[in-house]
């Protein structure tokens, strides 16, 4: 690919906040949206609890126009987005919902702060729904993403909404017996002169297509169609439209950071208070956010987020959608991708060992070539991965397992939801009238990469599936790994526990059984 | 009586009532000002502090001039930068605010910066280069205990002949039970925002549950009087006992760069700090031997409970002398010795976390009592019920003071009843047998928790009510609005004085220049003495408007009724605002005080003997699990629970202080584990690493209920009873319960031993044991 400079220029951030345009000046490229929000907007209803993406105290809305004009809201960790992401975007914060409701009686909002609550904000007022309220902002903008997204949640629909928000004080009952009543305490739509809040997903289908005109009307007109640099504290954040505009960026600026959802990323600043230097967006680019699923198997593009590819990953296989569910939190997966989490490598990822053990591969490119390369062979070290410089992961394919492939997912966290895995694992097994004739055993936390362990398949192979082979894979095992004691488990656990996730392969796949708890109020219900 | 004093919801008009948080719609709408969203004034500029890398060590140089060279620095200081003394400690002189020439444990804060961003400052932090000389550094309990090392002197409270009872008895056991600690984990953060004022005087806006402590411990640091300093804390976002003593710390410092810089200094740890800094529930490590009968009647107990207190005194006295008083939980005890040792360990501080000691004692007795059940194959409840506090000498705790309302047989047979324990716990065991890989468990725990200060002399509240002359109606207390509704609840208590709609009250942000000398907002206590000191002082106002109605009137002041926001005699009537005019231009006060000490206390604080406390809160709990034999995992599958807060003063908030407290302390029980490493550094250290509950935790059964027959028989405020604490105890049943499900893999044939918190990691390690006894 040709050397040469782009021709890229400067510009400023742009995006709608309770109807009208935010232009952010000079912004770091580092600045997150929590940052702007609270310093330089002096917008303080929206929180900071931990600045890691953990406890959702930050959460917002952002909404963005999808190609079809449809009009996406996304709850978002503010702490860990950088502003630049913003760009093009509407943000709906805790203050907007207010602005919204009041706007109606402009007069009395000023004395009466009690009037004019927007629906999910009064359901959480009637259900006693807040204590020290320092969560409250938080909780009432996931509520507000469900209320817009999800016409009458289950209590498990309602618990993956807010999985990524922390409340110390309720106990959470009241919080979820508003996100039912919320939705009684609708208006039909908002205000006309309010058009930047939507109305619920519960309303008629007529009703939400006439008020989101005029919002995709104003986000269009703040759509951009060539790659911008926003440039601010002396570090550059480009912002790419095109596949060639990424490509030809990143071969010009390898040692720019590439940042898709910032999950990984955003916490180098906020935790390690690191300095990134210039940026590569992955956000902007069309087409780079592709999920196509067909019937050999599923590609997902580097821009796709997990959420976004979450329906498709359990059209793969259902133990992939569980996996997913279990990802990180709603929000988390809203901005972050699932290519990110296979780039950044983490030991103690969860997509590695799930996709490895199906035989995804990688589609690298490198300014105009690309090559593909297993997923498996890819991860090299801690934290090094077989990425040349000038390089990218532009898709991630992931093959359906094939009939007689027996698949399973499994993730061992302290606590069930949103938390980072002390041993995650995923097993492919193809039987062959009842022998094993493949077995593919990925284990996450195990050791420095997530990857397969040879002595144990090389046990099961050519055996009968059954109790003998798995205790010889199991006895296997540990000489595949030594792993290591951590705050998340002690290696004694995480080997012990590895080895009775391939005994519970076993007995799952014998009894045809799924043994999992998060399944104990369905089964206990039958 | 007067008639203020309803007692029951047919007397009273908004006392009683569910009505919502006095923020609710503050806390919505993102518009509750907590202390970081004060509007910063002109000059304002950020602190940070640099912290110990060293569980103990000298420090033999600290280069600073990297730090000074930072970009957007303004300061940095050091000890020697405090102009009066530097200590921010709650009882003894032992915890400077900067630490001088050695550190004691890993995060302990050394030096601070201020600069004119967080960013900045935070980032500048980072270049300081410390040089130590390491010392021996006590971290665990053994080596405590072997080097003797004790924060404060042991203490033994015993009832008769222990040992004998021991020896005695028909039956023996003994085990132990590792009782983790717990992070507060208060969503917003530590936070100070000092003010400098004219005149060498200091505005302190602070996150703290002790403003009176922190305004005095500021005066000292600054080397000024305490009228020199105010302290203001309109609302905190959660307090939990972490704010309780180690707000003071950041409030000082601020108000030291504050004074060196004459401009306005924030200080706002990050999560890692906070979680670095700030002191945690104590940790503990109950050993015990049991006598018992055959009918599982206790016999004798003998109990150690050690727990590492951390580098400083702190609270670690009357935390660990409520462990102490809370290890009869709810049982007679016949013979009984309880040991407590505090280990001075180099770690953080362990402080006060809700519960303050009284978790860890019931836990251990509780663990004794389960270990007896399983030992006799006895429903663990029956158990219970045959130890329950009796009359006569078996209402007599082993501490002296005597159980007079024991209402828990009572309220567990309702709750038994309502939660079909009985044929659930038989259903489960059947199930348990053609269910190799999944266990379920069943647990019914009951609590009995003392209410008031250990402290005796804290047992006291203030307040100040202003009325105008529109009718409006300001109330200021010495308490402390952390999210348990307190300001709510007292501007019911005063409204119900005044029979006026509570929209004409407002509570005041707690303020040390308007109610001076308070005590902390803890021990449960907040809404029993300042809801009470305001009741007081809303009587002494009412009495001078009814007088003043009467005059107008022309009756008796007796005659005069106030109902329905109106003060009424002989057929007629002026509004409250009416009142409050007329009362104004006949020269009468607006304003007055109340003062409230807790009665019938006392006991002797170093044998522990007597009467610590008012009274006792009651509650039990009935929790159902389930574990994965193969993984250790576990899930809560159903909970009910019925707690006691007497004639309940807004039922919705102290049902939501029941929920609450249940699933922290579930969160204390299961997934919250903090791990220090070797070298004695947290490794857990922000939620990504350390686990609360979120709400997929609690089960969609979860029928929280309150005892209606609940009626406080001392003379609370409306007869109601504290509800803080206590509902943190209920989860036992569910650490019980996991023990239960355990017990089911072996068949309940074995003894089961799990320390808490129950981590899928340590449940695993129980069943393995089970699996290589059935072998
Ligand atoms: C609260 C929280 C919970 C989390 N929970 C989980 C969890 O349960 N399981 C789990 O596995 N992870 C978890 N994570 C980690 C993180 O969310 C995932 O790793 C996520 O998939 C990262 O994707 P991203 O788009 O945000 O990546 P980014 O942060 O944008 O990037 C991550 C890294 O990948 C590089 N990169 C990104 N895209 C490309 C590309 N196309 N080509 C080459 N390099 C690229 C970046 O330069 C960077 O080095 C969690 C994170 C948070 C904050
Ligand atoms: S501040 Fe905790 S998730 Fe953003
Ligand atoms: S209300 Fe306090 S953290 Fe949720």
């Amino acid at each position: 690919m040709p050397s040469s400079a782009e021709p890229i220029p400067a510009a400023r951030v742009q995006f709608l906040l309770d109807g009208a345009v935010v232009a952010l000046d000079a912004v770091a490229p580092d600045r997150t949206v929590l940052q702007v929000l609270r310093e330089d907007l002096g917008r303080v209803g929206t929180k900071e609890g931990c600045a890691e993406g953990d406890c959702g105290a930050c959460t917002v809305v952002m909404v963005e126009a999808t190609a079809q004009g449809e009009l996406l809201q996304k709850s978002v960790n503010a702490c860990i987005q950088f502003a630049a992401t913003l760009d093009g975007k509407a943000l709906v914060t805790v203050e907007s919902l207010t602005a919204c409701a009041r706007s109606d009686s402009p007069g009395l909002a000023l004395t009466d702060r009690k009037s004019a609550l927007h629906p999910v904000q009064q359901a959480m007022v009637d259900c006693h729904g807040s204590q020290c309220g320092f969560c409250t902002p938080g909780f009432v903008m996931s509520l507000f993403a469900l209320y817009r997204n999800c016409a009458a949640p289950s209590h498990a629909q309602i618990n993956d909404a807010l999985a990524g928000n922390l409340c110390r004080c309720t106990g959470y009952r009241p919080i979820i017996d508003a996100a039912r009543a919320m939705y009684a305490l609708g208006q039909d739509g908002p205000p006309a002169t309010s058009h930047w809040l939507l109305p619920s997903a519960a309303s008629a289908p007529s009703l939400r297509d006439a008020a989101s005109q005029p919002v995709a009307e104003q986000l269009a007109a703040l759509q951009r169609t060539e790659a911008v640099v926003f440039e601010g504290g002396g570090r550059r954040f480009f912002r790419p439209r095109t596949l060639d505009e990424l490509a030809q960026l990143r071969f010009n600026h390898p040692d720019a950071r590439l940042l898709a959802g910032g999950t990984d990323v955003g916490l180098w600043v906020t935790k390690q208070h690191r300095d990134l230097g210039d940026l590569i967006y992955l956000g902007a680019v069309e087409g780079l956010d592709e999920i196509v699923l067909s019937a050999n198997g599923l590609r997902i593009g580097a821009a796709a987020t997990l959420e976004a590819a979450r329906p498709a990953l359990n059209d793969v296989h259902p133990e992939l959608g569980e996996l997913y569910r279990r990802f990180a939190s709603l929000p988390v997966r809203n901005a972050g991708t699932l290519v990110g989490n296979l780039a950044n490598g983490s030991p103690i990822g969860d997509s590695m060992p799930a996709l490895i053990a199906l035989g995804a591969e990688l589609t690298l490119r490198q300014g105009v070539s690309t090559r593909v390369v297993a997923l498996e062979s890819f991860y090299l070290g801690y934290m090094k991965n077989a990425m040349q410089r000038g390089e990218f992961i532009q898709s991630v394919w992931i093959p359906r397992p094939a009939s007689g492939v027996r698949f399973s997912a499994y993730k061992i966290s302290k606590r069930f939801d949103q938390d980072i895995s002390a041993v995650s694992a995923g097993f492919a097994i193809s039987l062959h009238e009842g022998i094993v004739s493949e077995a593919r055993l990925a284990f996450g936390g195990m050791d420095a990469i997530a990857r397969r362990a040879p002595a144990a398949e090389q046990a099961l192979l050519g055996a009968p599936f059954d109790t003998r082979a798995i205790e010889a894979a199991v006895n296997a095992l540990a000489l595949d790994f030594k792993p290591i004691d951590d705050m998340r488990a002690s290696a004694r656990y995480r080997m012990a526990v590895a080895q009775n996730l391939l005994r519970k392969c076993l007995i799952e796949t014998a009894q045809e059984v799924h043994l999992r708890l998060s399944e104990m109020d369905a089964r206990l219900a039958q | 009586m007067n008639n203020a004093d309803c007692t029951s919801p047919v007397d009273c008009n908004v006392v009683g009532e569910s009505i919502t948080h006095d923020s609710a719609h503050l806390h919505v709408t993102g518009e509750a000002r907590y202390t970081d969203d004060i509007p910063e004034l002109r000059g304002t500029v950020h602190a940070a502090l640099g912290l110990s890398s060293q569980a103990h060590a000298r420090i033999v140089t600290r280069d600073l001039a990297a730090v000074r060279a930072a970009p957007g620095v303004v300061a940095v200081f050091t000890a020697a930068d405090v102009p009066g003394v530097n200590d921010c400690a709650p009882v003894i002189h032992d915890d400077p605010i900067l630490a001088e020439g050695s550190v004691q444990y890993v995060g302990q804060p050394i030096f601070m910066v201020v600069a004119t961003t967080v960013d900045q400052a935070r980032r500048a932090v980072r270049l300081a280069k410390t040089e130590y000389q390491p010392l021996p550094a006590l971290l665990d309990y053994d080596a405590a205990i072997a080097a003797e090392s004790f924060i404060l002197p042991g203490v033994t409270l015993a009832r008769g002949a222990c040992a004998d009872a021991l020896a005695d008895a028909p039956l023996r056991l003994s085990g132990r039970i590792g009782i983790g600690g717990q992070e507060q984990f208060y969503l917003e953060g530590q936070i100070a925002y000092a003010v400098p004022r004219e005149d060498g005087t200091m505005l302190v806006y602070s996150s703290t549950q002790h403003p009176t402590e922190g305004q005095t411990k500021i005066a000292a640091a600054l080397g000024v009087s305490a009228n020199a300093v105010v302290v203001e804390c309109r609302r905190m976002g959660g307090g939990f006992g972490g704010k309780e003593s180690q707000a003071t710390l950041p409030a000082c410092a601020a108000a030291v760069a504050a004074l060196h810089l004459a401009r306005p200094v924030k200080l706002r740890y990050d999560r890692d700090d906070d979680f670095l800094i700030t002191g945690k529930r104590h940790d503990f490590r109950a050993d015990y031997s049991v006598g018992y009968d055959a009918e599982g009647h206790l016999l004798g107990v003998d109990l150690t409970l050690a727990s590492r207190c951390g580098f400083s005194v702190d609270l670690s006295r009357a935390v660990n002398d409520r462990a102490v008083l809370h290890a009869d939980n709810a049982y007679f005890l016949p013979a009984v010795r309880v040991s407590s040792l505090r280990l001075k360990t180099h770690m953080q501080s362990a402080t006060a976390f809700r519960g303050f000691g009284g978790p860890q004692g019931m836990l251990a007795i509780e663990a004794v009592i389960d270990d007896v059940a399983r030992a006799l194959a006895l429903d663990p409840l029956e158990v219970r019920r045959r130890n329950f506090y009796g009359t006569g000498e078996r209402a007599v705790t082993h501490y002296g003071q005597t159980v007079e309302d024991f209402i828990l047989p009572d309220l567990v047979d309702e709750l038994a009843d309502f939660s079909d324990y009985a044929s659930r716990r038989l259903q489960i065991r059947e199930w348990n047998r053609s269910s190799a890989w999944t266990k379920r468990g069943i647990a019914l725990t009951p609590l009995k928790f003392g209410i008031a200060f250990t402290a005796s002399f804290m047992n006291q509240g203030s307040a100040l009510i202003n009325v105008y002359t529109d009718g409006s109606v300001s109330v200021n207390h010495g308490g402390t609005e952390m999210g348990q509704g307190l300001y709510t609840k007292v501007a019911q208590v005063v409204a119900e004085v005044f029979k006026i709609d509570v929209s004409h009250i407002r509570v005041a942000a707690t303020n040390t220049g308007k109610v001076p000398n308070t005590s902390p907002t803890a021990a449960s206590s907040g809404t029993d003495i300042n809801a009470h000191a305001a009741q007081i002082a809303a009587l002494t106002l009412r009495e001078r408007l009814a007088g003043v109605a009467a005059q107008s009137f022309g009756v008796d002041s007796a005659a005069v009724q106030l109902v329905a926001g109106e003060l009424r005699a002989a057929g007629r009537s002026m509004s409250f605002a009416e009142a409050a005019r007329l009362a104004h231009m006949n020269r009468v006060p607006l304003s007055a005080t109340g003062f409230y000490r807790t009665p019938k206390i006392g006991y002797d604080p170093e044998t522990l003997i007597g009467r610590p406390f008012h009274y006792f809160s009651y509650g039990a709990a009935v929790s159902e699990v389930a574990v994965d034999v193969l993984t250790g995992e576990s899930r809560l599958l159903r909970v009910d629970a019925l707690h006691d807060v007497g004639h309940s003063i807004n039922p919705a908030i102290d049902r939501g202080q029941v929920e609450g407290g249940f699933v922290q302390g579930l969160g204390w029980l299961t997934t919250e584990e903090l791990v220090w490493d070797r070298s004695g550094r947290l490794r857990t250290h922000a939620p990504s690493t350390y686990k609360i509950p979120v709400a997929s935790d609690v089960p969609e059964h979860f029928d929280v209920r309150l005892y209606e027959r609940g009626r406080n028989i001392e003379d609370t405020v409306h007869r109601s009873k504290a509800v803080g604490e206590p509902p943190l105890m209920l989860p036992i049943s569910a650490f019980l319960a996991i023990k239960d499900a355990i017990s089911a893999v072996a068949d309940y044939r074995l003894a089961v031993s799990l320390d808490a918190p129950a981590t899928a990691e340590r449940i695993l390690a129980a069943i393995d044991v089970q699996r290589a006894g059935t072998v």
